[in-house]
């Protein structure tokens, strides 16, 4: 086991690595630049700010001063908002983007481990087609259009929750959750209706219903637990998507997370905080999917054999 | 069977907990922002984009100078009724014979918010500040009517003490002029030439130190009607009545609070929600309505700008006047007007807006297909044929692209020529323009401050605007040594009239209509008249909760 998960950490260095340099150089190749703009600058000027920033040293100075700097935490100035350093401007939007992140992982949960379940136990039924219907629709419907359809229901026809902040007036952190939650309890739902059809086909399922135990204690004693494997080794990557993609919820519903400033700093050219972001996310992804595969090995004595066999 | 008994509990409490969080949300004090901010004297205020910062020499944008004329005062304010100048830190002050030396008497009760007093000496330093070259601002052109302050940006001369800016003592300042620059006292309420605080500034990093976090609040440091005491990145913004600015009596509002409203819908739904006094814009489908529902919300008024498509002279067939001419005269503006913009704009046929201080810009053409027809058939392309591919260039946007399909149909029938859309991301857009690297561009132009000068001198010979390749002896005569020697505002317009002449005669610019801004406005809003540089005074706005 600690063999495995040296060997898996070891493997996420040179992933980020690469995405480090590919995103320095990648930026920088991109038509346009973070100084351009509607009104002409002079030359003088362009060259001040160039020197302010250090894009008049060459390009490979520029990189490893940068990955230096970045060793000791230091993911430099912003090239958006003059006085702010990427690493503040993470900090100050990333635990906006977690809660938001928590709260509709949550949504996804409950709402799509219930519909799930509930479709399983009597498949090809009604209590399986509308279920798995719903999840379809979840799946399918972007969150431009939930989001939207959310506020004008709730927020403007029926006047029940703000139609946009976060944690600025009650109930606003409502509306966003659901947003961006319900395409994951989409997935949750049908991964956890496959793998409890899979566990509930099982002769030990059989057993305990045979002993006599009653139903509810049959579903949530025996069958959930290997039922959501699928479903718990997806929750990590769930988790970095719902990090790395909140953009669109931020911006429908005002919040101040760290998907607004990934996504301006792309148009901006705000090359540091792209990288800043881009390397941040990257390692935060990398490591909810090492955190799930440690989880499932654990809780799956299958793989925790294979590999404390194999390698 | 059990399986059902299960789901249904299961179902009973997910209803329970949504149940719950609802009840959560309800407003049970039944007030909405707007309501609770006109009791409390706060402005809710939609902002359009995140400020990049709020270093008067350092931003560039709209929406920072609307945090920023808030924060700070310069030598002079404007009155939002009329646009003139009125008394800002300098109470009175004279100018030369020759127009050319100006005097500011500055008064001695304004303050920094910290107590310190403003005086001649911190516009010293913040002239000096704005103008060294290391700084890099953008802006810093403005000053550059000041004699030896652009050979001092451009690093000529590296004595700050020739630049034409004297503390005569500590409420005097003098500033001398290379030529007489009769919008001069216009650019003294421009943010780039706003006083900052020199011993905040030096406490956080050096004069010309772009990344310094001074401009934060709670470091911040600044002498206007209100003090930043919030800033959330994406969030909000909050500046609160300053009780150490000079006329502090006279303000009647307690707070201001900027949201950053990049979503024209979400905007929308912030304001019919309750949550904003003002948007920034009115999502164009929703004018009809909005007119018919609730008129007295809607102010639709000219702005200082200009919407139009430019012509890259350089490159055939565009390079002939007569090709250019035939393509501005055949296309309706009024439909247009009616079609694509919900007939809110003014149909331009100039670059300058009319009325700019009482500017009329000439019209030298009028719309007439059968003119364009023939233009074009001179030019040797009779009813279009041979007529080369070519496209429009916008960056991305709904409402442009509608604009250029609305005028694509229209050179189709009437010209029979054919034109592919371009879209691009604003940064590629710009990039291609520079480089004279499109056929026709659309492109706006929002004046920087009350004069035709802000748009004319765009189009001189290899201005860093210009990005049309056209050029003109004539022209730059005018604009650049003849006007801004003419100190009679009549006969400097009638230089400008011929200035403009010559431009739409060579027509490197197609002009499609005059902006206006567009906002949503609670009722109980006073004093903030919708202006033609929709320029706010916040010094004026007072909130009546029973409006």
């Amino acid at each position: 086991m600690w063999r495995f998960i040296a060997f898996r950490t070891l493997q996420a260095i040179p992933v980020i690595l690469t995405v480090i340099t590919v995103t320095f150089f990648l930026v920088r190749v991109a038509p346009g630049g973070p100084f351009s703009s509607e009104k002409a600058v002079s030359p003088q000027v362009e060259a001040a700010l160039e020197r302010q920033y250090r894009l008049d040293l060459p390009m490979y100075q520029q990189y490893f001063t940068y990955l230096a700097d970045l060793a000791q935490g230091d993911m430099g100035p912003s090239f958006n908002f003059p006085g702010q350093r990427v690493d503040e401007l993470i900090l100050q939007g990333l635990p906006i983007t977690a809660e938001l992140g928590l709260y509709a992982m949550l949504v996804a949960v409950v709402i799509g481990v219930l519909a799930g379940v509930i479709a399983a136990l009597k498949p090809n039924s009604i209590q399986d087609y509308i279920p798995m219907s719903l999840a379809m629709v979840g799946i399918c419907m972007p969150t431009f259009l939930l989001g939207p359809l959310l506020v004008l229901v709730f927020g403007i026809w029926f006047d029940w929750l703000p139609v946009s902040g976060w944690g600025s007036s009650p109930g606003d952190k409502i509306l966003p959750s659901i947003t961006l939650g319900a395409m994951y309890a989409a997935y949750i739902a049908r991964l956890s209706r496959s793998g409890m059809l899979e566990v509930l086909s099982q002769d030990y399922m059989r057993t305990a219903r045979a002993k006599g135990l009653p139903g509810h204690v049959v579903v949530i004693k025996h069958a959930l637990r290997g039922g959501l494997l699928p479903v718990i080794s997806y929750l990590g990557p769930a988790f970095a998507g719902l990090l790395s993609g909140s953009f669109v919820v931020e911006t429908i519903f005002q919040i101040p997370g760290l998907g607004r400033f990934y996504v301006q700093a792309a148009f901006n050219r705000d090359y540091t905080m792209i990288l800043g972001t881009t390397t941040f996310l990257a390692t935060l992804i990398v490591l909810f999917n090492l955190l799930s595969d440690f989880l499932a090995a654990w809780l799956n004595p299958r793989l925790r054999y294979q590999f404390s066999k194999g390698k | 069977m059990t399986g059902n008994i299960v789901g249904n509990w299961r179902i009973g409490l997910v209803a329970a907990v949504l149940l719950l969080l609802v009840g959560c949300g309800g407003g049970e004090d039944g007030l909405t922002r707007v309501q609770q901010g006109n009791l409390d004297g706060v402005l809710h205020f939609g902002n359009g984009t995140e400020p990049e910062g709020l270093d008067p020499h350092i931003v560039t944008g709209v929406p920072e100078n609307r945090i920023v004329s808030a924060l700070f005062e310069g030598l002079v304010t404007k009155n939002p009724e009329t646009l003139e100048v009125e008394p800002g830190v300098a109470e009175t002050w004279e100018i030369s014979e020759d127009g050319t030396l100006y005097t500011f008497h500055l008064r001695d009760n304004a303050r920094w918010t910290n107590g310190d007093p403003v005086t001649a000496v911190d516009f010293h330093w913040s002239w000096n500040r704005i103008l060294e070259p290391e700084l890099g601002a953008q802006y810093n052109y403005n000053l550059f009517p000041v004699v030896n302050a652009e050979e001092y940006a451009n690093g000529t001369i590296e004595d700050f003490s020739q630049v034409g800016v004297t503390v005569l003592d500590d409420y005097t300042l003098q500033v001398q002029l290379k030529t007489p620059t009769p919008y001069f006292l216009q650019l003294l309420d421009h943010y780039s030439t706003f006083p900052v605080h020199r011993p905040t500034i030096e406490a956080y990093g050096t004069m010309s130190d772009r990344l310094s976090p001074w401009a934060r609040a709670g470091n911040m440091v600044s002498n206007g009607a209100f003090d930043l005491t919030e800033w959330q990145i994406n969030s909000h913004i909050r500046v609160e009545k300053n009780d150490t600015y000079w006329d502090a009596d006279e303000i009647d509002l307690n707070a201001i609070v900027f949201y950053p409203t990049e979503n024209l819908v979400t905007e929308d739904r912030m304001f019919r929600d309750g949550q904003l006094h003002r948007t920034q814009e009115i999502v164009l489908d929703r004018i009809p309505v909005y007119r018919a529902e609730r008129p007295e919300i809607v102010h639709i008024e000219p702005w200082l700008g200009t919407y139009f498509y430019m012509f890259n002279t350089t490159k055939p067939p565009f390079d002939d006047v007569r090709v250019r001419k035939a393509l501005a005269m055949s296309i309706d503006r009024n439909l247009l007007d009616e079609s694509v913009m919900q007939g809110i704009v003014e149909p331009a046929y100039a670059l300058v807006p009319p009325g700019t201080l009482g500017y009329q810009p000439p019209k030298t053409f009028e719309q007439s297909a059968d003119r364009a027809r023939e233009l074009l058939a001179e030019a040797g392309y009779p009813n279009g044929e041979g007529f080369p591919e070519f496209e429009i260039l916008y960056n991305t946007q709904e409402s442009h692209r509608r604009m250029a399909v609305a005028i694509q149909q229209m050179w189709a029938s009437e010209l029979n020529i054919m034109v592919t859309l371009v879209n691009q991301e604003w940064k590629v857009y710009l990039e291609n323009q520079d480089n004279l690297n499109y056929d026709i561009s659309r492109r706006g132009w929002i004046g920087d401050y009350v004069d035709p000068n802000t748009f004319l001198d765009m189009y001189v010979t290899d201005g860093g605007n210009n990005k049309t390749g056209f050029s003109d002896p004539r022209y730059d005569e005018i604009i650049l040594r003849e006007a801004p020697a003419t100190l009679d505002r009549d006969a400097r317009y009638e230089l400008y009239r011929e200035a403009e002449t010559i431009l739409m005669e060579a027509m490197p610019i197609l002009p499609v209509y005059t902006y206006t801004t567009k906002h949503l406005i609670d009722p109980s809003v006073k004093g903030m008249p919708v202006n033609i540089m929709d320029h706010v005074n916040y010094k004026y706005i007072w909130l009546d909760p029973d409006a």
